[in-house]
């Protein structure tokens, strides 16, 4: 994974609450078993509607996503993460997260902010009087700046070492694996194993 | 010392860390936490295999993992191919990828296919006090037994598969206490309906929920599972209920069931996983069954629900901002008027399926209320079994008669209309009372309109092809 320190691009105002994640990728697009290649799923039902804050030249190269609260409910799927990736959005700025959505990002280095609804407020105000303007979200002192708008945003400290160092997470348990079999050792015998299989 | 008193949550969690997590300025890294069950369906696993693959890297434990093919399936026709080749390769791709890595799967076609979180329980391999999880976010259903489970991204599905563990920040606790009794035709639907619109489809976020109180105690476990599994459309990751007499005789005598010295030993330990008096929760929630109405969701979010008694809310009713311009568009999208009697609404397609509702219990209490009854002549009735036992299992009781004499269609297994992924969607337009769990935009099909229902209220509702209580069939009999 890429590390992340911080990022600056065209902020995109989508003001809307509980944008689930059947919005960002609808399951039709879920068919396809590659990782990549996501760009065209994203948000694809809303993009249909030529006034959708995409389709609006000054936004459509943002790479900064400013959403309503409940931002990814609903559905496990990583490929929200990966459709919001392969547009071109390196951060999503919202006032709460999914549980699912937030891990997911974190685990493909798409950095999602958690900013005060009312810094949001004022963010989703600087770009709409001023479509185009960027924003810059900085990992290493937390903060987002956006026009007159300085302020700083909610990431726990693992999340935070784990993107500035682009580690994945995977190698990291690998490291703990003798603690994962003196574990196993000593699981209960009556737990139940998938195999052989009892039908 | 006494030991600090636990809630059920913490003390799955305490039974499973394998490398607690390290406290630095403050803050605590995530605890390395076991998993027990891994269940894997077609359409967030190929990505993980791949990235396995890529690494060099086994499956740690096939025999903790088990695939089948859900959400992709066809309904209809599940002897010939997948019509999709898209669904079909994904399909494919599974079933090569299970042969690869070892891991025991239920095609279509095998009596054990289905939904995952049907399957799981079916086998018996979902039991109290484990951890299980799944590339879906509905896998909070598998709490109904004291389980912690919970959906995971694909990213953890590959972190599962490569290791059996998954880093995982602890969790605050909620206790939904729901007293008192179900009146007759209200159900665990309506309660966990009740709670959503409660709590908000955020209200749950960062928390566990347990489910407790006489009306949950008294449920069965097909009821319980219904409850765990919207447990994520209130925000939380999981959702539990503590295991007692019900859970076990579930569980025993099922294929993965524990036998011998091992059940004694197995209830011994279940029998410890009841919250601690005097444990305390971070926050809680009080309902009372004894006054709830069958629940049906009005807008496009399932926090968006009233009682079926009730009428369409006004954008005005909420003070909110956000809730407000929340149900502006809501209303807009599912094109209803506010102040229109809930009970008024005329829907075109009925959905009695999904993992929400698709069990045993849900096919019986449907086909009671629709034997002898004539459907009315514009619905449109599609009833999917949870799995090919579940369908088996209602073929054997005559359910499939009594649904398909009511001019029901009578499927094969999947998750079919919950998500349409398979053919089985809404046309734009389409009004659908659907037992499944999310009534989001285009969630049913492009355009579809969802109304989130009960299976009684379902079936009373193809009778009456208005939205409808089974007590509106007394009345107009």
């Amino acid at each position: 994974m890429e590390p992340i320190t911080t990022h600056t691009g065209v902020g995109v105002p989508l003001r809307q609450s509980n944008v689930d994640t059947d919005q960002i990728i609808p399951a039709v697009y879920l068919k396809r078993i590659t990782k990549t290649g996501f760009e065209d799923a994203l948000f694809s039902s809303w993009r249909k509607n030529q006034d959708f804050v995409l389709n609006q030249p000054a936004y459509k190269h943002g790479s900064v996503l400013v959403a309503g609260s409940d931002f990814g409910t609903g559905s496990s799927r990583e490929h929200a993460v990966w459709a919001l990736k392969d547009y071109g959005f390196r951060a999503v700025i919202s006032s709460r997260f999914a549980d699912i959505f937030y891990g997911n990002s974190a685990k493909q280095g798409l950095l999602a902010a958690k900013v005060a609804q009312p810094d949001v407020e004022l963010i989703f105000k600087e770009l709409e009087n001023n479509p185009g303007t960027e924003v810059t979200v900085d990992l290493i002192h937390r903060t987002v700046r956006c026009g007159s708008v300085d302020t700083s945003f909610e990431i726990d400290n693992y999340t935070r070492w784990r993107l500035l160092e682009g580690l994945d997470d995977i190698s990291l348990t690998l490291r703990e694996e003798s603690h994962v079999d003196a574990f196993e050792a000593k699981r209960p015998g009556f737990k139940p194993k998938t195999l052989p299989a009892k039908v | 010392m006494a030991n600090k008193p636990l809630t059920l949550p913490e003390k799955v969690w305490r039974d499973h860390v394998v490398v607690p997590g390290k406290e630095s300025d403050g803050q605590r890294s995530p605890d390395l936490l076991y998993i027990d069950l891994h269940l894997v369906h077609e359409v967030t696993s190929p990505q993980a295999f791949e990235g396995l693959r890529l690494a060099g890297r086994p499956v740690r434990r096939p025999d903790l993992t088990i695939a089948t093919e859900d959400h992709n399936t066809p309904t209809l026709e599940i002897d010939k191919p997948i019509a999709d080749p898209i669904s079909r390769k994904q399909v494919d791709t599974l079933r090569a990828n299970a042969k690869e890595f070892g891991v025991r799967i239920h095609s279509l076609g095998d009596a054990d296919q289905g939904i995952v979180h049907v399957v799981g329980p079916q086998l018996g391999l979902t039991q109290p006090g484990m951890t299980v999880v799944c590339g879906d976010s509905h896998t909070s259903t598998h709490g109904a037994f004291g389980a912690l489970a919970m959906g995971i991204g694909t990213s953890e599905v590959e972190h599962v598969l490569a290791t059996q563990t998954l880093p995982l920040k602890p969790f605050k606790t909620m206790a939904i206490t729901v007293n008192g009794s179900l009146r007759p035709g209200v159900s665990s639907k309506d309660i966990i309906l009740a709670v959503i619109a409660e709590i908000g489809t955020g209200g749950g976020q960062g928390y566990v929920l347990e489910y407790r109180g006489s009306a949950i105690e008294e449920l069965s476990m097909d009821a319980r599972m219904t409850i765990c599994n919207m447990s994520i459309e209130a925000g939380a990751r999981a959702g539990m209920i503590a295991p007692d007499a019900t859970t076990y005789e579930f569980i025993k005598g099922r294929p993965h069931a524990p036998q011998g010295e091992d059940w004694d030993a197995a209830v011994q330990y279940w029998d410890s996983l009841r919250t601690d008096d005097g444990a305390v929760f971070d926050a809680e929630v009080i309902l009372d069954a004894d006054t709830l109405d069958p629940f049906v969701t009005w807008g496009t979010n399932p926090g968006q629900g009233v009682s079926l008694n009730g009428a369409v809310p006004a954008p005005t009713d909420f003070t909110d901002d956000v809730a407000r311009e929340s149900a502006e568009r809501a209303l807009t999208y599912m094109d209803l008027e506010p102040g229109t009697r809930m009970k008024d609404i005329r829907v075109d397609t009925v959905f009695l399926g999904s993992c929400t509702n698709s069990r045993m219990e849900d096919l019986r209490a449907a086909a009671e209320i629709l034997v002898g009854r004539e459907k009315d002549p514009e619905i449109r009735m599609i009833v999917v079994p949870g799995s090919a036992r579940v369908r088996l299992q209602a073929e054997a009781e005559g359910l499939d008669k009594v649904f398909k004499e009511f001019g029901a269609e009578w499927r094969f297994a999947g998750c079919s209309m919950c998500l349409g992924m398979n053919p089985d969607q809404l046309a734009p337009g389409e009004r659908c009372a659907s037992t499944s769990n999310r009534n989001f935009e285009g969630r049913q099909g492009k355009g579809g309109r969802t109304h989130l229902v009960s299976p009684v209220v379902a079936a009373a509702t193809a009778i009456r092809g208005t939205l409808s209580a089974p007590a509106d069939l007394l009345v107009s009999a």
